[in-house]
């Protein structure tokens, strides 16, 4: 232990310090601190902020010989399949399954996790509890090309266990894989399927975090278990519930690209009511090698999801200020 | 809460938690169930009756036939193994670095290189942009393809900062009067109390590269090179090939059987699965611990 005179006067002598010198000063003298970042910012500057200024490549015809500067400015030639075809153009059938998808996902998703959480901190039994929490953790440590092949396993025409279930019930076959309306009920149960038990940590974390007393005072009061869960652990747990949704909301444009292409894959027929941005993008480029539409349907995406973002974080910053995100 | 009387609505709805609980359970196991027990089914029964629950039949031809050309999943082994060492590896040491950097207050930069490791996750050049520069980098069929683009995450940053940043400043200065350099105060005061963390990191990074596919399908074309999750991805596709031109055509021993394929899922998932009890339980420590301090 240093003594407070002692500390205050190192203190001073940095912020002179500070105060004095110009960036290559500051550089210099913590030489060794910033190139502790150089790596990390190298790897921030060659594949995050060079490709941002490939959005230029939205707007020629790129040419992978030539190269950038010598391939041809195009306009908005590479827009026009991605925006043409009236209210059954790609640009919005595909922000409409994005954002809806992802909107389902992120509040329902939150809300089974609450009530999962809320559920096993309720029930009693050790051993009960770290079943239960392992076995719905499981899925998250899986790949998503398995998850591709669970739904395959069990959809399948010829020998899913969905139809051996219902031949052997006595019923006809069913080809799932044709079935369009069934699919977003299908994807979203995968998405919660997988990531529900992950999600949930922090919620039981949260709520391990309550403080104890506040449940013996009601116990005392005469609560009950319903007004226990009602009154005292759904409010504390929403601040968290909000901060989550809020933070996921920026993402919306984005996500769960391996889900939706390991379920749904090439199967063309299921795209109107499947295809989000990413699978439409990552489609356009490897399967189809439209490089034009591909990156302009990108651009679309990064600039409208950051106009989203930005606008979410101006409105949660009027409203509740400590959930902003920057 | 124990020693409480509970009333019989009470009850009733400490069954129903239980009940609900006890199936969701079953749904999440389920899958895993139906995988394992098709991987030992007898693949001619499937072709007739299709899965079931239980086996049908049993069979380890399915496995057998993933040994009959050991060479190739040892390949896609070794691949997965060296990309998950060399990419956990290189990760957690850049991100550690950085991470420290920044969270040290006398750094006057630190917030200007935190937020541009934070616009990052705000705005991207997309796909089309980013693909370029890795394959003019010259990573394409390379082993690094898999391991590099991937290699930072500018969330996990920010988890190392802030929980840096906790590390009491006193500490910090009492290693550095008695002459420790940066370095040594990152590695022997600083990384060993940051372990709780950086060993969440770890298994978030392990975990992510173990299950990609996406970067092997990207830039990887040469079976050789082809990690597990990709080797299986493509299995899979070539049977779902088959099924769309008529299953019952093709029971040649090239292409992949139902059971093979479900064999070939169990094996690329093996390690998670023996794993799993011991990975569980820091997985739950760690997000607790980016939950509170995060």
């Amino acid at each position: 232990m240093r003594k407070d005179g002692e500390m205050k006067m190192i203190a001073q002598n940095q912020l002179i310090k500070q105060k004095k010198g110009g960036v290559f000063n500051e550089l210099f003298r913590h030489r060794t601190l910033y190139l502790m970042t150089l790596p990390a910012l190298c790897f921030f500057l060659i594949f995050s902020y060079i490709p941002m200024m490939g959005v230029y490549y939205a707007f020629v015809d790129y040419d992978f010989g030539k190269g950038i500067l010598h391939s041809p400015f195009v306009g908005l030639k590479n827009f026009q399949y991605f925006i043409s075809g009236g209210w059954d153009a790609p640009i919005v059938y595909l922000t409409k399954n994005t954002i809806l998808y992802n909107l389902v996902f992120i509040i329902l998703g939150n809300v089974m996790q609450c009530m999962f959480a809320i559920m096993i901190t309720t029930v009693v039994g050790r051993l009960f509890k770290r079943v239960t929490q392992s076995v719905m953790l499981l899925p998250h440590f899986v790949s998503y090309v398995i998850v591709g092949t669970i739904a395959y396993n069990i959809f399948n025409s010829n020998y899913g266990v969905l139809n051996s279930l219902l031949k052997a019930l006595g019923g006809s076959g069913i080809s799932v894989y044709m079935i369009e309306w069934i699919w977003p009920f299908i994807i979203t149960f995968f998405f919660l399927w997988k990531g529900t038990g992950f999600g949930m940590v922090v919620y039981l974390a949260a709520i391990t975090g309550f403080d104890r007393e506040v449940y013996e005072a009601a116990k005392i009061d005469g609560c009950n278990l319903f007004k226990e869960i009602r009154y005292i652990t759904l409010p504390m747990l929403k601040p968290t519930f909000i901060m989550l949704v809020l933070f996921s909301l920026g993402g919306i444009m984005r996500g769960q690209f391996e889900l939706f292409y390991n379920l749904i894959q090439r199967n063309g027929q299921l795209f109107y009511v499947t295809d989000v941005l990413d699978t439409y993008i990552y489609r356009a480029m490897t399967v189809n090698f439209n490089l034009g539409t591909s990156t302009a349907a990108g651009v679309y995406q990064s600039v409208f999801g950051f106009i989203l973002v930005v606008t979410v974080n101006r409105i949660i910053r009027k409203t509740s200020p400590e959930n902003a995100l920057f | 809460m124990n020693n409480h009387e509970l009333s019989a609505s009470e009850k009733g709805l400490k069954i129903f938690f239980y009940t609900v609980l006890s199936i969701v359970s079953i749904v999440c196991a389920l899958p895993f169930i139906l995988i394992i027990s098709g991987s030992l089914s007898d693949s001619v029964q499937i072709l007739q009756k299709g899965y079931s629950i239980l086996p049908r039949g049993f069979s380890l031809d399915g496995y057998r036939s993933i040994f009959l050309f050991p060479m190739q999943i040892a390949k896609a082994y070794g691949v997965s193994i060296f990309v998950t060492g060399a990419g956990t590896g290189i990760g957690l040491t850049v991100m550690t670095f950085c991470g420290y950097a920044i969270s040290r207050s006398e750094l006057r930069y630190r917030n200007v290189i935190a937020f541009m490791i934070y616009f990052t996750t705000l705005f991207s050049g997309g796909l089309v942009p980013w693909y370029i520069v890795v394959t003019k980098l010259g990573l394409k069929n390379s082993i690094w393809a898999l391991i590099i683009p991937a290699i930072c995450s500018s969330f996990y940053i920010l988890l190392i900062r802030n929980f840096m940043k906790t590390i009491p400043d006193a500490l910090v200065e009492s290693a550095r009067l008695e002459g420790a350099g940066e370095f040594r105060t990152l590695l022997q005061i600083v990384v060993p109390m940051s372990k709780p963390i950086l060993a969440t990191i770890a298994l978030f990074l392990a975990l992510a590269y173990w299950n990609d596919w996406y970067l092997a399908s990207l830039y990887i074309s040469k079976a050789d090179l082809w990690p597990l999750q990709y080797r299986l991805y493509n299995i899979l596709n070539a049977a779902s090939k088959i099924a769309s031109v008529g299953a019952e055509n093709f029971t040649s021993k090239i292409l992949p059987t139902e059971t093979q394929k479900l064999a070939n899922a169990i094996v690329a998932t093996g390690p998670i699965i023996f794993l799993y009890p011991f990975l569980q339980k820091y997985f739950v420590q760690g997000i607790s611990i980016g939950a509170v301090k995060g």
